[in-house]
């Protein structure tokens, strides 16, 4: 999958997991911060996302702190999923 | 001390009902697609709503339904929060049960922070910044007497200025919340605040 | 006058003690209950470690000569067995010679069982009677029912803070003059589902937790109840008995910040520790000791250090969390820190924090580590914080 491509999958994959209603795919903007101002997502959120990357992805991030570099932006997540995809 | 009831809504059956009369309603019978159409046509601009379990969705309107037009000055550390059910609850442990016992499913974390009853209260607390003593208790049924009573008390300990109390129940079929504003003695009252006055609201 | 509240009765369970001689001796003894688990069903029940205690629903069972086919949870059967304790500890006799209160506190309630047949249920019913022993309120009526009390009980669940909260509302009852005596406290018992819920939020340590320390990563589960035995002082005069301690101030308050983190200042512990403060009639350098909430894990013991240091400024005095010996056993954390600060009050002895080796940097303070005799504990502050920002601090002092 293009990088482009799968930053699209993942904005959608994020507003299904997240339930985040009021939000559309354009929305979200590729460098955006996801969280704090961006769109303001906290750290269920996050514990969320590692949820969504071992069950979409099969990448298991063991550490919440790791949490924090793969979820600056809908970018860098892709980033780490191309490097980490079995 | 005589305290006042300023304010009660009612939400069950699809519909709303605010100070006794009726204030919105729908079609839609499963509280899910219900209480967030009633959202949407609220409108209170709160994004996490979507977040939150149904049952603290419907906690959330209820409450939100009193004091959206609360413009006193009350210190955020006097305004208390006492809520009852019967099932505490068990549609979202249910929910998590199922993440839990099935295979090919990773716990939701995000689930499983609403399995406790007073999450909903949580969530009322960081809407309206209210700081002020919370309990959460399980009852039978809606127990209008030991409800009052312990309002009551928090008042005369002088522990709290204003206080949302009542009943927010869910379970699979049914779901219903009642709750109201109780403050000192005041002239917009719409009841007084005693065992016998809030049954009759209750049961309007 | 108002009637002053006094304990004159304890009783618990937990990994490090089937009673309370049984608990001051493991405390006594720096001895920890937590380990790897026996009992749980878990596919995560190896990878971690926990506070539980080593009897099986069954041995329970017939400690208390319940017949083994009769519907009780595990979370039943404990808070029997600790609330049956503390009423024989106050040497209470005539349970309804006065009018008396059950108060209790769960946050999973029969869970232990339901989780185990909730997907037989619809398919066999030979365990469906255990649909009813499910909520909350189960084991409040099934401990009233062993004790005969019959004039008032009730169930709370404010998730961690839950315990301390029946404490505060037993005591209210009895200063309003409803209640003469109120046993009040909680319990939870281990399950998959809580274990499951942690494990999910990232907030389990594989090792022994740590509370307090730089390095620490988590919480221990633990498992247990606790059950304190409050009376009005003109109660316990006229039956010329001696109280263990007096219940002086206690306080909730909300954080108002997030559903399951604590916020950065500590809001809500402050307000609850301030609150209880002002309704003791204490000055804050009355304080002989605090046993925190301090669970272990890198949001709560942080936020509390912060709220602690607002409240006491630079000399904070001597704490502990006993979390290290006992895990955190969620709703009855509580009533059974509780039970520990009634323990450091009559034997003048403050419990270590066990685990503790490095300070946390961005706060720099110690707890206690060692067992500590030789000064007098008249004032003992308890802190329990729960999600849903539902803090609450009490405070009990030597009479």
């Amino acid at each position: 999958m293009e990088k482009q491509e799968l930053i699209e999958q993942l904005k959608l994959q994020i507003i299904e997991q997240l339930n985040l209603e009021d939000i559309e795919p354009s929305d979200i903007g590729n460098d955006e911060p996801l969280f704090g101002d961006g769109l303001g997502l906290d750290s269920i959120d996050a514990l969320e996302l590692i949820v969504l990357l071992e069950k979409e992805y099969g990448i298991k991030v063991e550490d919440p702190k790791e949490g924090k570099k793969i979820f600056v932006s809908v970018t860098t997540l892709a980033d780490f999923i191309i490097a980490n995809k079995k | 001390m005589n305290l006042s009831i300023t304010k009660y809504c009612s939400i069950k059956n699809g519909k709303v009902f605010v100070d006794g009369v009726e204030y919105f309603s729908s079609n839609e019978d499963k509280l899910n697609p219900f209480i967030k159409e009633f959202y949407r046509s609220e409108k209170p601009g709160y994004s996490k709503f979507f977040k939150m379990d149904d049952i603290s969705k419907l906690g959330f309107m209820a409450t939100e339904m009193l004091l959206k037009d609360f413009n006193k000055e009350v210190s955020p550390d006097k305004f208390s929060i006492v809520l009852s059910n019967s099932k505490s609850t068990l549609v979202t442990d249910q929910n998590f049960q199922d993440t839990v016992d099935k295979e090919d499913e990773i716990p939701s974390p995000a689930i499983f922070v609403y399995t406790l009853p007073n999450i909903m209260i949580g969530e009322i607390s960081i809407r309206h910044n209210l700081k002020g003593e919370n309990a959460f208790f399980i009852n039978k049924n809606f127990d209008s007497n030991f409800i009052s009573n312990y309002v009551h008390s928090l008042f005369c300990n002088q522990k709290t200025d204003c206080c949302i109390a009542g009943w927010v129940d869910y379970s699979n079929d049914k779901y219903e919340a009642f709750v109201y504003l109780v403050e000192k003695e005041c002239c917009n009252k719409v009841a007084n605040h005693n065992n016998e006055e809030i049954n009759k609201l209750y049961k309007k | 006058m108002q009637r002053r509240v006094l304990i004159t009765g304890l009783g618990t369970i937990s990994s490090i003690g089937m009673n309370i001689e049984e608990t001051l001796d493991s405390l006594l003894n720096k001895r920890s209950g937590i380990k790897k688990s026996k009992n749980l069903q878990s596919v995560h029940k190896d990878d971690f470690v926990f506070g539980e205690i080593p009897l099986t629903l069954s041995e329970l069972k017939d400690m208390l000569n319940i017949p083994q086919h009769e519907a009780y949870s595990r979370t039943s059967l404990l808070a029997m067995l600790a609330a049956k304790e503390a009423v024989d500890n106050a040497g209470i006799s005539d349970i309804n010679k006065y009018r008396t209160g059950f108060l209790s506190a769960s946050t999973v309630g029969g869970m232990d069982r339901s989780e185990l047949y909730y997907s037989d249920f619809l398919t066999n019913d030979t365990q469906n009677k255990y649909i009813d022993s499910h909520h909350c309120g189960d084991h409040t009526e099934k401990v009233a029912d062993l004790l005969g009390i019959k004039d008032f009980t009730s169930t709370i669940s404010t998730a961690c803070s839950s315990s301390i909260n029946t404490i505060m509302f037993g005591a209210r009852l009895i200063k309003l003059g409803i209640l003469d005596r109120v046993i009040a406290g909680g319990v939870d018992s281990l399950s998959k589902f809580t274990l499951n819920g942690f494990n999910t939020l990232m907030i389990l340590d594989r090792e022994h937790c740590r509370p307090f320390d730089e390095t620490r990563s988590g919480l221990n589960l633990g498992e247990g109840a606790g059950y304190v035995v409050l009376e009005a002082d003109d109660i316990i005069e006229k039956e010329g008995k001696t109280a263990i301690c007096e219940l002086k101030g206690y306080a909730n308050a909300n954080d108002a910040f997030h559903q399951t983190a604590s916020s950065p200042t500590g809001e809500g512990a402050f307000l609850a520790m301030t609150k209880a403060l002002k309704l003791s009639g204490l000055n804050k350098d009355d304080i002989s000791y605090i046993n925190v909430h301090g669970t272990g894990t890198g949001n709560n013991d942080l936020s509390e250090g912060i709220a602690m240091k607002r409240v006491f400024g630079e000399n904070i005095p001597p704490f502990s969390s006993t979390k290290g010996y006992t895990g955190h056993t969620l709703g009855a954390a509580g009533s059974i820190e509780t039970i520990f600060g009634a323990l450091a009050i009559k034997h003048n002895t403050i419990f270590p924090n066990l685990n503790f080796v490095n300070t946390i940097e961005e706060i720099g303070i110690r707890p206690e580590t060692d067992i500590i005799t030789n000064r007098e504990i008249k004032n003992v502050l308890s802190n329990s914080f729960g999600f849903g920002g539902n803090n609450s601090t009490l405070i009990i002092s030597k009479i």
